[in-house]
């Protein structure tokens, strides 16, 4: 389901340079309409290449006007339904509406640290240099498996 | 300032380790590089054609990590199953290596904020966000199999990238440039000295020389014609903007890959490619052919044409669906799998709470990693525990992370047995290596080039979280590395001029030509890459064992494949590019049709059918234990623009008779 944007929500990030969905879609897909020359609708962004979109709702997720949302591919899917995601910060909203107007909604974890809190290396030693050739990572998370060396038929 | 289009501004940077790709392989190098180079006054750089938030193929997010060893298995059982499920030719050094690391990099996700599903002590499962004890103090995943944890994994993608890019600092990432190709030394051609790409933001061309490359861009998809043809290609199963260029890329500088006629066929939900293994291994859903009857049953004495590996407790992921394109053929599809027995069955035992729980559950295994098949379910009202969904194996894929294992030949590591010191058989260029370890842990065999992920090949089933300890076994390689040779300077082998011109080509093919039509994608002057790729899509659909002839080929429509590939790749030197957007698409179709080639010569010198299921050599129609138990290699002259195939030894470094008993 390409993803589109709804002319009447969009802000084109408030004359940015470039917009969140720009920002973020894997496939280079969204562009901002500076001059309304390829949409009519001049500070907008659109789906550029509907037919390359994997349908990642990662622009869906990150306009901060819930501008965009996806119709369904065209060449697969009967109209009407629609599956509408909000995205907070430790969890997701979403909403599912069926071509036969059945609605679900779910709820679901997505983080149990606050955003931008991972302090990558805090608590964690320097890297041993003596041990560079040797398995294992700079530190050990009680995760090494050292695995039974009779297993191993030529060594 | 960047320049203008068609004239763009060069951007020339000298760094030791440059690391290319931002997906889980990457962000994994990129947390492990930064700790071993504290002090060294290394200078590192991450360049992503993407943005790391999102990019690589756990964009979207993931419903289970599919590798974690946990303590009631052995490195040794793990390199069993990626072996068996790969018809026996893998590197049992490279999956061992991966199996004892890969847990550290789960317990670290979960550190993160990763939340990961828990059973309590009466076994009731509860989703990650209820604080219960952590992997690492002993906390018990869910398993939906053998391998497989589950995991709220939405975010999955945003919490490794910001631990990734934390550790790298926002000065050492260079995201939205597109690295196409890799510059090798002027005084040693079997060194890489650098990369160049482009920026699809501005105009501007970055060309980079470093000791040391970790090449890590991911598998290749659409290289085949997709089942959907209009705006559902883009829902290919693997991510659609994994075009190939880790193979190519490194084919080019004249790494010797491996295994490339591997490929991967899943059988998904049909259109809208959702994932299988939840419903199969967590719902104990079955798959049925038209009249309800279980083809894994009803066809069961197949298995037993492939000996051992039909044969094993999880008979090799082609040989289900071999299995299943029997009933396909025989016309008694379409394939179901059947949800609504399989949540009638779970609803016997459970609680109200739970019968909600589990409703979630199947929807967030969609939710969490492919939306589009939820999408596909609302529009066909399509509610799992009334309606059944069809199953349907789709285009293949090029990867080495997934059930896949094509790729590039790595160094392993040297504790677990790996032979050092084979004879080169015919055929091997005496550059090569003479065993499976040449001094640093993932280094291909051009001095300077790392890979993981996809990129390694011989191993398979490493997935989000093997990839990402992939990562940081080549960032310590690297380190190393760098340290052993402070004295390089890497020189490039061809001059700027002609490596911009070259990256630009389509972009000077559309401003030399545009006026002379009226319409601007029909002029005999260029191709558009949309073109180009749908006949590359053609050629490998209909010739090299695509979904149009069932996947099946055999030397003579190999032949004229050939011809048809090599027209093709001439003709892509006449790929236009209006804009960056489109010298993006370009490149990234050159590095589809290298991909293919490798993938149709592999399948070409490989007499047999190793992988019945994913790929069928008619004319061959068999698997050849005595003289094709072995790895096929080959390297690619970028020169003269050709393939030289030829065999290496396997030989076992886990007994895998234990998988029989």
């Amino acid at each position: 389901m390409p993803t589109f944007v709804r002319t009447e929500k969009c802000d084109g990030c408030k004359g940015q340079d470039k917009t969140a969905c720009m920002y973020i879609c894997p496939h280079d897909l969204m562009k901002l309409d500076k001059d309304g020359s390829e949409t009519g609708h001049a500070m907008k962004a659109f789906n550029q290449e509907p037919d390359q979109c994997w349908e990642c709702y990662s622009c869906v997720k990150i306009c901060p006007q819930q501008a965009i949302e996806a119709r369904h591919y065209a060449d697969i899917v009967p109209l009407g339904g629609s599956v509408q995601p909000l995205r907070g910060s430790d969890s997701i909203m979403w909403t599912i509406k069926f071509r036969n107007g059945t609605l679900k909604r779910f709820k679901f974890p997505i983080r149990t640290t606050p955003e931008g809190s991972i302090d990558p290396y805090g608590g964690k030693p320097a890297a041993d240099m003596s041990k560079i050739e040797e398995p294992g990572f700079f530190v050990q998370c009680n995760g090494f498996r050292e695995g039974d060396r009779s297993e191993l038929i030529k060594v | 300032m960047a320049g203008e289009f068609g004239n763009p501004e060069v951007v020339e940077e000298e760094v030791d380790i440059l690391l290319i790709g931002g997906g889980m392989a990457c962000c994994g190098a990129a947390y492990e590089v930064m700790r071993w180079a504290e002090g060294t006054d290394l200078k590192i750089r991450l360049v992503d054609k993407a943005a790391m938030d999102r990019s690589g193929a756990v964009a979207m997010g993931l419903s289970a990590i599919n590798t974690y060893i946990g303590t009631e298995q052995d490195p040794a059982d793990y390199a069993r199953m990626v072996s068996n499920d790969l018809m026996g030719i893998t590197r049992d050094d490279l999956a061992y290596d991966v199996g004892r690391h890969v847990d550290e990099s789960v317990h670290l996700f979960e550190e993160w904020g990763l939340p990961i599903w828990k059973t309590d002590e009466n076994g009731e499962r509860f989703d990650g966000s209820k604080g219960m004890t952590p992997l690492k103090d002993g906390g018990k995943p869910v398993r939906s199999g053998k391998w497989q944890i589950m995991i709220n994994g939405e975010s999955y993608k945003w919490i490794v990238a910001e631990a990734a890019k934390k550790a790298l600092g926002t000065d050492n990432i260079q995201e939205r440039v597109f690295i196409v190709k890799l510059v090798n030394d002027k005084n040693d051609s079997n060194r890489v000295a650098g990369a160049v790409g482009f920026s699809v933001r501005e105009d501007k061309v970055f060309v980079y020389k470093a000791k040391a490359i970790l090449l890590a861009a991911g598998g290749c998809v659409n290289i085949f014609r997709p089942r959907s043809v209009g705006e559902g290609q883009g829902r290919a199963w693997y991510p659609v903007w994994n075009a190939g260029s880790t193979y190519a890329m490194a084919a080019e500088a004249g790494a010797e890959m491996t295994l490339m006629e591997n490929r991967f066929v899943p059988t998904r939900f049909k259109d809208g490619y959702g994932p299988v293994g939840a419903w199969f291994l967590l719902f104990k859903s079955q798959a049925t052919n038209a009249v309800g009857e279980i083809y894994m049953q009803r066809n069961k004495e197949m298995l037993d044409d492939y000996p051992p590996y039909g044969q094993a407790a999880v008979p090799a992921s082609c040989l289900r669906n071999h299995l299943m394109l029997k009933e396909m053929k025989e016309g008694r599809g379409p394939i179901w799998m059947d949800t609504v027995t399989a949540l009638a069955n779970l609803r016997e035992t459970l609680t109200p709470r739970e019968v909600k729980h589990l409703e979630a559950e199947a929807w967030e295994d969609f939710l969490d990693m492919c939306i589009g098949q939820c999408g596909i379910w609302v529009g066909e009202n399509i509610e799992p525990e009334k309606k059944n969904s069809e199953l349907m194996p789709t285009e293949p894929y090029l990867l080495g992370s997934h059930s896949g294992c094509c790729g590039i030949w790595v160094s392993g590591p040297t504790d677990v047995g790996a032979p050092t010191d084979e004879a080169l058989g015919e055929g091997i260029p005496e550059h090569l290596p003479k065993g499976w370890n040449w001094g640093y842990r993932a280094m291909t065999t051009v001095t300077g080039l790392w890979t993981a992920g996809d990129g390694v090949g011989a191993s398979g089933h490493k997935f989000s979280s093997g990839s990402h300890a992939e990562g940081r076994l080549a960032a310590k390689a690297m380190v190393k590395y760098c340290l052993d040779n402070k004295d390089l300077t890497p020189e490039l082998d061809t001059s700027v001029e002609d490596l911009v011109a070259e990256i630009y080509k389509p972009v000077r093919n559309y401003m030399e030509f545009k006026d002379y039509s009226t319409a601007i994608d029909i002029n005999p002057n260029y191709i558009t890459p949309r073109m180009l790729q749908f006949r590359l899509q053609k050629i490998m659909d209909e010739y090299v064992a695509g979904v149009a002839t069932y996947y099946t080929t055999n030397s003579h429509m190999l032949e004229v494949a050939g011809e048809k590939i090599d027209m093709l790749k001439e003709d892509a030197e006449k790929m236009r590019a209006k804009d960056l957007h489109e010298l993006l698409r370009a490149w990234e179709n050159y590095h589809r049709i290298i991909t293919a080639e490798a993938h149709m010569k592999h399948i070409e010198f490989r007499q047999e059918s190793r992988y019945p299921g994913f790929y069928y050599r008619m004319d061959k129609n068999f698997v050849d234990e005595e003289n094709w138990k072995c790895f096929v290699n080959s390297v690619y002259d970028k020169e003269t623009k050709k393939w030289t195939c030829f065999k290496r030894a396997h030989t076992d470094l886990v007994d895998k008779s234990k998988l029989f008993k």
